[in-house]
């Protein structure tokens, strides 16, 4: 094992413990406490906001407004006024609807930077859990080499070599958490391979794929899914952080809340709202992800299994 | 000891190697390959081949790796396409900078932070406790460049009591000695620049410290709420020891022994928050070399900065692992 191995990954690998079915007990646990359900509600509004958004906004957020485009000058933006509520933004578009609707593309950058990292990051790792021996060893080092670079410049080194798009985006944040799923879903599954069931589908002469796709990996994929929501968390502040340093979407007319917020940053003392409601909506709704990630990993740990 | 050490020390090699060619292939990834990366996109077909010759990429790749190896394992990153001067040359005058912000950061970090998890665990459940938890929670969510722009919002532009950005007032004259502005000042005696460094440092310092402030007090919390339940800790109470002692000696002291490795970990958030914290307050370390080299597409400069950042967070990881086994002897056995 090399050096970060044991500590970043014991950290990860430590996660993947207690993922032994009693799935509908754990998920019964995590619905008693407040903070879970509070969780839920944030995710579950952003989601139907995500959805509905295009439709309930009042305005097109992709077209500038003659109205709103003849009151803006570089040192004013024009406030709120009858039909917009929040005002323009620096390009004369409705303030408010795009904000509406960056609840969409947020949401797409995020599930589709997260789903990227857990596929790959489970072929990695299941195919480590799998075969274990020299594959394991190899597939681990290689997800040590990805730990041993900081998430964010892993990002950065990644978007740096791609044309700005919103994809580059995605794919940048997804490889943050390749390493991590990949780590938890092997360690998971290695607590599967000496279990006394997966022992005894062994001696009932089971075949391997059979034991590894019926047995293994479903018993294996709490830690995942638990780890997964508190990426999303995670990928839509990364995203951000790309486009704040200028990695982002090159699309500037996306309405996307990473990139409102890293295109406002130069107009703080023009329109501080312009940064400041992108950036309140991506808190809450990180923190509904948090919270209802950090719920389910208590209620998965068997320490507070009651 | 030292076998452990030396094990760990080795054990850093491969993955110090492996990470060379990572970084070595990176360049040969971008479209064009180095040449135009060096050259930028208009460059014509012919200086793009001069310049293959010059660097010589039409010899076999193994021969252009070890030349590469050769040449970082002498310092030698290459030339900022930005300043033209040496990569290595610019990060030792941006080092002490980013180095003064981190250390003030990890210091606020776990000067407030171990108290609070401790308190947050003496008191489980009841509301001092919850508050704390949603307060980390909430801090984690909290993108660190908008914490800094929410701090120099309201600390500069609303009540003007701290300077916005940079780390020393430009009227000041103080003289340079180790790069660290307010440690500069102490030594030279010039006790203003000294002043002057610390009213700019602590904007920067208190939004990198939000995250592993965050994680410190999680991490002490769940700790201490795992060593209360040890049997040793009850043997310690029926024996008589006053509650302070048994708190102090036996709580607090094994408490700490997860904090402290957690302590090494944050240096990659760190790293990573330096880079946005440094852009929103202007500070002139590796994170403003490093924003400078994405925003002109510097790749030279961009190279040695990713290689520099995975070596030293590889080497603080080492550092940890070994203080870690020094801390606590049953480390050294596994």
């Amino acid at each position: 094992m090399s050096i970060l191995s044991t500590r970043k990954a014991d950290k990860i690998d430590s996660l993947a413990e207690g993922g032994t079915s009693l799935a509908m007990d754990a998920l019964r646990r995590t619905f008693r406490s407040p903070v879970a359900i509070l969780g839920l509600v944030i995710v579950g509004l952003f989601v139907i906001l995500a959805i509905i958004s295009p439709f309930i906004a009042p305005k097109d957020p992709y077209r500038p407004y003659p109205e709103l485009k003849s009151e803006l000058t570089p040192s004013n933006i024009p406030g709120p006024m009858p039909g917009f509520l929040l005002g323009s933004d620096q390009n004369g578009y409705d303030f408010f609807s795009r904000l509406l609707v960056g609840a969409q593309q947020t949401l797409f950058v995020g599930v589709f930077a997260t789903l990227i990292g857990v596929a790959i990051g489970m072929i990695i790792g299941g195919l480590a859990g799998a075969f274990g021996g020299w594959v394991d060893s190899v597939l681990m080092r290689l997800t040590d080499i990805m730990l041993s670079i900081p998430s964010l410049l892993l990002a950065i080194s990644i978007a740096a070599l791609l044309p700005g798009s919103q994809w580059t985006v995605i794919i940048a944040v997804a490889m943050i958490g390749v390493p991590v799923f990949a780590r938890l879903l092997r360690g998971a599954m290695m607590a599967q391979r000496s279990s006394d069931h997966v022992l005894a589908a062994t001696a009932l002469g089971v075949k391997r794929k059979t034991i590894v796709f019926r047995h293994m990996l479903p018993n294996s994929i709490g830690p995942v899914i638990v780890q997964a929501t508190l990426t999303l968390a995670t990928a839509i502040i990364d995203a951000a952080a790309l486009s704040f340093l200028g990695l982002g979407d090159s699309d500037w007319r996306r309405a996307e809340w990473g990139l409102m917020l890293g295109n406002a940053q130069e107009l703080l003392s023009v329109k501080p709202s312009l940064a400041f409601f992108p950036a309140i909506a991506i808190i809450i709704v990180a923190l509904g992800f948090t919270l209802l990630g950090e719920s389910m990993r208590e209620s998965l740990d068997p320490k507070n299994r009651r | 000891m030292l076998r452990f050490t030396v094990r760990r020390l080795l054990q850093a090699v491969p993955t110090l190697f492996v990470l060379s060619i990572l970084v070595f292939a990176w360049l040969r990834l971008l479209p064009g390959g180095p040449a135009t990366a060096l050259l930028g996109d208009k460059a014509t077909p012919e200086r793009v081949a001069a310049m293959n010759e010059v660097l010589g990429l039409d010899d076999p790749i193994f021969v252009q790796y070890f030349r590469f190896l050769g040449r970082i394992l002498s310092g030698d990153f290459g030339n900022s396409l930005i300043t033209g001067d040496p990569v290595m040359e610019e990060v030792g005058w941006a080092f002490p900078a980013t180095l003064e912000l981190s250390v003030a950061a990890m210091f606020l970090a776990v000067l407030f932070g171990i108290p609070m998890g401790y308190i947050a665990a003496r008191f489980r459940g009841r509301f001092l406790d919850n508050a704390t938890v949603v307060t980390t929670l909430v801090g984690v969510a909290v993108p660190v460049f908008f914490l800094g722009f929410l701090l120099k919002y309201i600390f500069t532009q609303e009540m003007s009591l701290l300077p916005p950005s940079g780390r020393q007032d430009v009227l000041i004259d103080a003289t340079r000695v180790t790069g660290i502005a307010t440690f500069d000042g102490l030594l030279t005696g010039e006790f203003d620049a000294t002043w002057d460094a610390m009213l700019h440092l602590i904007l920067p310092a208190v939004a990198l410290a939000s995250i592993p402030f965050a994680v410190i007090v999680r991490i002490t919390r769940a700790s201490v709420l795992d060593v209360q339940g040890e049997d040793f800790v009850r043997t310690a109470n029926s024996k008589g020891l006053t509650t302070q002692i048994v708190r102090k000696r036996h709580v607090l002291r094994n408490a700490l022994l997860p904090v402290s490795t957690t302590i090494g970990l944050q240096t990659g958030l760190l790293m990573s928050g330096a880079v946005l914290t440094e852009k929103v307050f202007a500070w002139g370390g590796l994170g403003t070399l490093l924003e400078q080299a994405i925003q002109q597409r510097d790749y030279p400069r961009l190279q040695g900065l990713i290689l520099l950042f995975a070596v030293v967070f590889v080497l603080v990881n080492l550092l940890v692992d070994i203080s870690y086994a020094i801390i606590d002897p049953r480390v050294r056995v596994r």
